[in-house]
């Protein structure tokens, strides 16, 4: 018997096709497994701890999985709950779960993975020579961990599968990798351990290896010598192309994928059309390392930002948008020592112009002829009064600067009031990492509880 | 002289996590996956993207008519001077070099 995984969609939040999973759930799957994190959207969710995703559709979705798990009476696994996967979206996540069980009537046990580091365990780790830098190396040392707001490490298939083996109903995963979601349940029940890896990360984005990409939902059956992915959604197939293509997706190597405690090695793996809308795949190898490491992510603080942005539509000024942003840079910065008494190195003030080459830099090489030019100015300081105050000091120049001293006021265009807005904190990446265990629950916690 | 995209079907890129973006040349067919993939050279998209060739990983995927290249970002993603999250704008350099008539 084949493992059937339904994977509703590629994140938690973004919603799904109904007819789709409602033909997925009549499949009777074995598990429903979905991913609810990444790091597509950058430092700032992991450095707070939040979900980029609204509560709302998060709650709205995973309302509907939790109904078609009840009915199915299987597991429902997300992992990287809540974006970032730290212990504080995980407990949002079963905050959610409680309050969707209590609404529906429902009472299921429910494992908490939690994937948090600390800076004690991490610091421990680093003197041990535990933690070795991944490609390209990124220096830390102990003062650089104890500046992350947040790290976490990323779990694999052990973890989920410890956390399923507590009986639990629903699994919420803190970070885990992409496909350890989905690969951990056909790993525990025997099936090929290539093609369960394979099959995951054909279908983390869920129908993204589809010819429709946004219906969301598939459903991989796994078993003794490889895995077979089918969409569900109406008219949506799969051919061997859009399947093998997928592996090039988010990935720097289409051909190895680094996972905990081992790689995933595809150069082999054979894609054949079973029916117009199904491919089976096999030949995935699965190479085991000699040690078990885990990759870690942690984001920490670096300043705080304003931005406020102008719009220059005079032809002179728009011709000239650079050479007006590089006098006024230079008249602002003696108005901040003059008036403000700061430093230069004190806060940093960056113009990106739209229209001209806000997207690319220094990397654009085609010259524009704008109608108009975005003047994007970003306020960088090491505390929020300091850079709106900043702004603010800026904000009559940026209305009112001239090219030349001897000609009349100009006064461009603020497209809101207040031309100042808060950006909050700015957050950077800080680990490119990764962390070996003697046991792979030693850098997880597990909690198991009733909801409802 | 003509550009990449005239001789291909689509480029695309895309973040590779934080510290890597990576770029997609899709072919038609195997024909011209061929063309393209015996004159394209790997110095010309280093170039574009301004990162030492020596730190661009190159595949060239024939069964699925596809040239990849992957490259470590010289501004991690989301951190202060990064312009581009996702990184899906290096593809726009990359479809504008400039291939020879044998590409076609």
């Amino acid at each position: 018997m084949p493992t059937r995984i339904l994977v509703p969609s590629g994140v938690l939040g973004l919603g799904f096709d109904h007819q789709a999973l409602a033909k997925g759930v009549a499949n009777k799957p074995d598990a429903i497994c979905i991913d609810g994190g990444s790091t597509d959207s950058g430092p700032y969710y992991l450095g707070t701890g939040t979900s980029k995703y609204s509560t709302l559709a998060t709650r709205s979705d995973w309302r509907e999985l939790m109904i078609a798990r009840e009915s199915l009476g299987v597991p429902l696994v997300i992992g990287s709950c809540g974006t970032c996967g730290s212990d504080q979206t995980v407990d949002w996540m079963f905050d959610l779960t409680q309050e969707i069980a209590a609404e529906l009537g429902q009472r299921v046990m429910v494992a908490r993975l939690y994937s948090s580091q600390t800076t004690d365990s991490l610091t421990a780790a680093l003197e041990a020579d535990r933690i070795t830098a991944l490609q390209p190396p990124v220096p830390i040392d102990a003062e650089t961990l104890s500046t992350c707001s947040n790290v976490v490490a990323l779990a694999g298939v052990e973890q989920i599968n410890i956390a399923l083996a507590s009986g639990a109903d629903i699994v919420l995963a803190g970070r885990t990798t992409d496909t350890a979601v989905i690969s951990a349940i056909p790993v525990a029940k025997g099936e090929h351990v290539g093609a369960a890896w394979h099959g995951a990360k054909i279908g983390e984005c869920g129908a993204l290896c589809s010819t429709n990409p946004v219906s969301g939902v598939i459903q991989i059956d796994f078993d003794a010598t490889g895995f077979t992915v089918i969409p569900l959604a109406e008219g949506a197939s799969c051919t061997p192309y859009s399947v093998s293509a997928h592996m090039l997706y988010e990935n720097s190597d289409p051909l190895r994928l680094v996972e905990p405690g081992g790689v995933l090695d595809v150069s082999n793996a054979v894609y054949q059309a079973i029916d117009s809308d199904s491919v089976r795949v096999t030949g995935s190898v699965w190479e085991t390392s000699s040690n078990y490491t885990v990759k870690l992510e942690g984001s920490r603080l670096v300043g705080y930002q304003t931005s406020a942005m102008v719009l220059l539509r005079q032809p002179k000024y728009v011709a000239a948008a650079r050479q007006w942003t590089q006098r006024l840079d230079t008249f602002l910065k003696g108005k901040i020592h003059q008036q403000m008494e700061l430093a230069e190195s004190e806060y940093d003030i960056e113009f990106r112009l739209i229209g001209i080459d806000a997207t690319l830099g220094s990397l654009e090489t085609l010259e524009s002829h704008p109608v108009e030019v975005g003047v994007l100015m970003l306020v960088t300081a090491q505390s929020q009064d300091i850079a709106n105050d900043i702004a603010r000091l800026c904000n009559p120049y940026l209305l009112h600067y001239p090219l030349s001293d001897n000609e009349e006021l100009p006064t461009f265009a603020f497209p809101y009031s207040p031309a100042e807005s808060v950006r909050g904190a700015l957050y950077e990446f800080a680990l490119n990492h990764v962390l070996e265990l003697d046991d792979p629950m030693d850098a997880f916690r597990l909690t198991v509880s009733e909801a409802g | 002289m003509a550009t990449l995209i005239d001789a291909v079907k689509t480029v695309r890129s895309k973040n590779a996590g934080p510290f890597w973006v990576t770029i997609d040349i899709f072919f038609a067919d195997a024909a011209a996956f061929r063309r393209v993939s015996t004159v394209l050279d790997s110095d010309s998209v280093a170039t574009v993207l301004q990162v030492p060739v020596t730190e661009l990983k190159r595949f060239d995927l024939s069964d699925i008519y596809v040239i990849k290249f992957s490259f470590p970002r010289t501004v991690v993603q989301g951190s202060r001077f990064d312009r581009d999250m996702h990184g899906a704008q290096y593809a726009n350099l990359v479809a504008a070099i400039e291939v020879p008539a044998e590409a076609f």
